[in-house]
């Protein structure tokens, strides 16, 4: 069968590529699952996504953090670039966890508050690239 | 000791110091340039997708019109940033970029087109204060390793005042473009409005497919095409990056070269003074000598 050859980029580095079965990434329609073959598209990715790869020749699950950016199909290239984005193995959890806490202090005490909003909703993806439970 | 040799002494002890100094910014530098090359390679793979997914979306929506394409009839106004270092030291690094930008100025103004400076970098913002032009935007500070968040600012800023009423009708930039350790050029290059050029009949550009998008086209465009002037922008920064370090390198090596040199001819000065004073002490003392015996020969 045929491969998807992924690449996973940021703007300053590109976080991995290599051959996968599947893609599984949040759209701002839901998620969508991309296997070979697949139809070319060209989604905008959410805030705070998490980005499954089930990585070719048995070599398990690539999990990763993706805050923004687009991801496209195209002829079984599938590219996503994520404004922000971790491997879940990169996280470093006891942090982030604490940086989830103060986001969420501050969205309880201030409601309005956007960016306090935006930073819990990307410390909870990173979490759970991380597989931790949020 | 003569005061013609202080004085040499003194200015080779003076330039000596200063070759250390120079010498030690091209080796900082030196290192700066591979860190700064690096992070220009990590950056391509993400310009390189983005540009790719743009060409696509271009080519296959037959009608664009978004705010972000549509070129105005007749532009009043134009936005042109300035990328130029925070530090000295760099030879004619910013006096070639802030040249250029003179020639896109005028360039401009012969079309009747107003010319907005933004400037990133102290030194180029202080060329502009000095001749108290106004500058539409001023950014400083990270020059030497810019980050994405920096270039987005940027963006947000240009973006805005361009799809503002009263705003600017097109987008500029001058920046440098890293060639190689020895090339450099100042380019200007236009972000906004996008050039929709129709896609020549290359093999590649044949085989671009069709995409579905996800929300809608509409939706997709929005979002890519300021991440678009964003990467740009970016790439437009960490090549200036990389071209400062290496323009600080030559110029350094310069000063480093011409400080040696000038070692060597004030030693010779020093050299042949210190011959001298050592000759007309000689004589000196022969001719006191000759002095005394020729009166001791007349006595007797």
């Amino acid at each position: 069968m045929a491969k998807l050859r992924v690449g996973v980029v940021s703007p300053e580095r590109e976080i991995w590529s290599g051959e996968a079965d599947m893609v599984i990434a949040k759209t701002v329609e839901g998620e969508i699952g991309i296997m070979p073959n697949h139809a070319p598209v060209l989604g905008i990715l959410v805030e705070g996504g998490v980005l499954r790869v089930k990585r070719a020749g048995g070599e398990g699950e690539l999990v990763a953090a993706v805050h923004g950016g687009f991801f496209s199909v195209a002829d079984n290239e599938v590219s996503v670039l994520a404004e922000m984005a971790e491997l879940g193995s990169e996280v470093d959890v006891r942090a982030v966890r604490d940086a989830l806490e103060r986001a969420l202090a501050s969205v309880d005490a201030d409601a309005e508050n956007m960016e306090a909003a935006l930073e819990a909703k990307r410390a909870t993806a990173r979490l759970r690239a991380a597989g931790e439970d949020v | 000791m003569g005061a013609q040799l202080r004085l040499l002494r003194r200015r080779i002890r003076s330039v000596k110091s200063t070759a250390k100094i120079t010498r030690a910014q091209e080796l900082i530098a030196s290192s700066r340039i591979a860190k700064a090359q690096q992070r220009m390679a990590e950056a391509l793979p993400y310009e390189r997708e983005i540009t790719r997914a743009v060409t696509g979306v271009v080519s296959n929506t037959s009608s664009i019109d978004h705010p972000l394409t549509v070129e105005k009839e007749r532009p009043a106004s134009a936005g042109v940033l300035i990328v130029t270092s925070d530090g000295g030291f760099c030879g004619g690094f910013n006096a070639n970029v802030l040249r250029e930008a003179e020639a896109l100025r005028g360039l401009l103004e012969e079309r009747g087109v107003r010319a907005v400076p933004f400037v990133v970098g102290s030194k180029g913002v202080g060329w502009h204060r000095f001749r108290s032009r106004e500058m539409a935007g001023e950014w400083e500070g990270f020059s030497r390793r810019p980050a994405y968040s920096d270039a987005k600012e940027i963006a947000g800023m240009l973006i805005e005042s361009f799809k503002a009423e009263e705003g600017i009708d097109e987008i500029h930039i001058v920046s440098t473009e890293f060639v190689s350790m020895l090339t450099q050029n100042v380019v200007v290059k236009r972000v906004l409005p996008l050039e929709v050029v129709e896609a020549e009949q290359t093999e590649e550009t044949a085989l671009l497919p069709y995409f579905e998008f996800e929300p809608g086209a509409g939706a997709v465009l929005d979002s890519l095409l300021p991440r678009y002037v964003e990467s740009r922008i970016f790439t437009a920064l960490l090549q200036s990056a990389a071209s400062e370090e290496a323009a600080r390198r030559r110029a350094m090596k310069a000063a480093t070269d011409n400080a040696n040199e000038l070692i060597g001819v004030f030693t010779r000065q020093m050299n042949q003074a210190r011959q001298a004073e050592i000759t007309q002490e000689i004589s000196e003392i022969v001719g006191g000598a000759n002095a005394l015996a020729d009166a001791a020969a007349g006595k007797e």
